[in-house]
């Protein structure tokens, strides 16, 4: 594992949504690996290659506050907009007729510093190595380079970011508590039903190792 | 449709209130949203992405290729002959099932025309099980929370009003009570990204698009006048260039040259002219270029 990469990442604050309260929604006390995994391919991503997040080190303390929003309440349709587009009616969304307040309680003031290491997928190239991709992904970051911003868990809340260098040390914020059943991350591996996938969160002295987790579908 | 932006863009905008409420909090009874912890008035992303949504549909007024998804209310029936110009090509019950291609074309369809969807992105969805789904678009532009540059102190304004609503009522009292919230003065500021990339390669949003996000911005309060929200204006909006579609440098950094400070810290700021902006211009990065956009000036090559 010595294609490691450390990513410290920081913003005012963060939604990673918990999937049984989305509605009205509550985000998880910590960033899941999924949105780690997300911050990342927003900076650098590549089909030939899969990121595994390591670890991550929560470095302030977890602090909460509400939002209440008007939102939309539906999403838009494809057969709807072909449907309006054939009775030659407008394509649009009246806000008025179709709007709904929702609250968010989400995190506030996060600082993370994410451990990654690289796996090759089968779409790599024959020249494409992990310590090709590392250069790739740490010039970036030290850069502040970008594919587009990185947000914690939804695009309002976009997140700072930063290289950690190999000899750079955080202290993480100490805290020791279960977290319960967080979400992992999605499996793609089959398009036609994306699954989602949780483990036993165990927060230990800030860090959430995130190494030998068992993860269940 | 011109190509789309070759540039990486972050932007900071700074706007001010005067004795109005610039996006009241459903939570608390239509208050001014403020930042329990620190006092700061916030405004939220979707606050203003609207605002710019309704600049852009006044000063398009339906253009072709400049409509907007998210609309406030009914407008005039106008029937959207481009869509079904674009439809007929294709029979509707033939595209689901022979088409593989469809949401795609949908997709394209939906950035081609509207502005909005271009610019913030949509979530789209086929409600067809299975694979034919158009997907989230997302759009270049974000948007993060507007915060004041100082602690707001919410007024709570009693006001009267001679006309009851109801006959029963008026057979008891003369006049009405009502209660608006104001923000005596407010300094807001907020930050927000381009990204080249998803330009690109998903919803083809061009340099005459961001023309018009600028003119937007800068433009925003300008038709927004209403009762609620007293005198609003944009006073500063610079934008950061990148030479690059990756950028050339942290978008904070470029977000911390932008200092505003209030002139004389024992004084309540009451106008725009108490505070002070700076840019800090040393060790500019190279390959990214400021300029500010509301007085049109070059700040850093």
């Amino acid at each position: 594992m010595n294609y490691g990469v450390k990513i410290e990442c920081w913003g005012p604050y963060a939604c990673f949504t918990r999937p049984e309260m989305k509605a009205e929604r509550v985000s998880y006390d910590v960033m899941t690996p999924s949105a780690a995994r997300g911050l990342v391919e927003a900076i650098y991503w590549h089909p030939g290659l899969r990121y595994v997040i390591d670890e991550i080190d929560v470095l302030n303390p977890i602090k909460f506050t509400n939002i209440r929003r008007n939102e939309l309440m539906h999403k838009l349709s494809a057969s709807s907009v072909k449907a309006n587009a054939k009775k030659g009616k407008p394509i649009m969304i009246v806000t008025r007729q179709d709007i709904m307040q929702r609250a968010s309680t989400v995190l506030k003031d996060v600082r993370y510093c994410i451990t990654l290491h690289f796996e090759m997928t089968d779409k790599a190239a024959a020249g494409d190595n992990p310590g090709k991709f590392r250069e790739m992904l740490t010039r970036r970051a030290r850069k502040g380079q970008c594919y587009h911003q990185p947000y914690f868990g939804t695009r309002e809340f976009p997140a700072c970011f930063r290289l950690v260098e190999d000899e750079e040390v955080l202290i993480p914020y100490p805290y020791t508590q279960s977290l319960g059943y967080m979400l992992y991350d999605m499996d793609y591996s089959n398009p036609e039903q994306i699954t989602p996938m949780f483990f036993k969160a165990e927060l230990k002295d800030g860090i959430l190792d995130l190494r030998n987790c068992e993860v269940h579908q | 449709m011109s190509e789309a932006i070759q540039n990486r863009y972050d932007f900071v905008v700074l706007y001010d209130v005067e004795n109005g409420n610039p996006n009241g909090d459903p939570d608390a009874g239509n208050m001014p949203r403020v930042d329990p912890e620190t006092g700061l008035g916030l405004v939220t992303d979707v606050c203003i992405k609207r605002k710019i949504r309704n600049y852009v549909e006044d000063a398009k007024a339906d253009e072709k290729g400049y409509k907007i998804y998210i609309k406030e209310s009914v407008p005039l029936e106008s029937s959207d002959k481009t869509a079904l110009e674009y439809l007929n090509v294709n029979d509707i019950k033939d595209i689901k099932k022979k088409d593989p291609d469809a949401d795609k074309k949908i997709k394209d369809f939906m950035c081609q025309n509207f502005y909005d969807v271009r610019t913030f992105g949509a979530v789209m969805t086929t409600f067809v099980k299975g694979a034919l789904n158009c997907g989230q678009v997302r759009g270049p532009v974000q948007l993060g929370f507007s915060r004041s540059i100082d602690p707001i102190t919410p007024q709570e304004i009693t006001i009267t009003r001679v006309a009851i609503t109801t006959e029963k009522d008026a057979a008891n009292k003369k006049t009405e009570m009502g209660r608006k919230y104001i923000v005596p003065y407010g300094l807001y500021r907020m930050e927000g990204y381009v990204s080249a990339n998803l330009a690109q390669k998903s919803t083809g949003f061009s340099e005459d698009d961001l023309k018009l996000l600028w003119e937007a911005l800068v433009n925003m309060f300008e038709n927004d006048h209403s009762a609620a929200r007293g005198n609003m204006a944009v006073r500063k909006l610079y934008v950061f260039k990148h030479d690059s579609v990756l950028g050339n440098t942290q978008s904070y950094k470029l977000f911390n040259r932008v200092q505003v400070e209030k002139k004389d810290a024992q004084k309540v700021a009451r106008s725009f002219e108490d505070y002070a902006v700076t840019v800090d211009t040393a060790n500019w990065p190279t390959g990214v270029h400021c300029t500010e956009m509301v007085e049109q000036e070059k700040v850093e090559e």
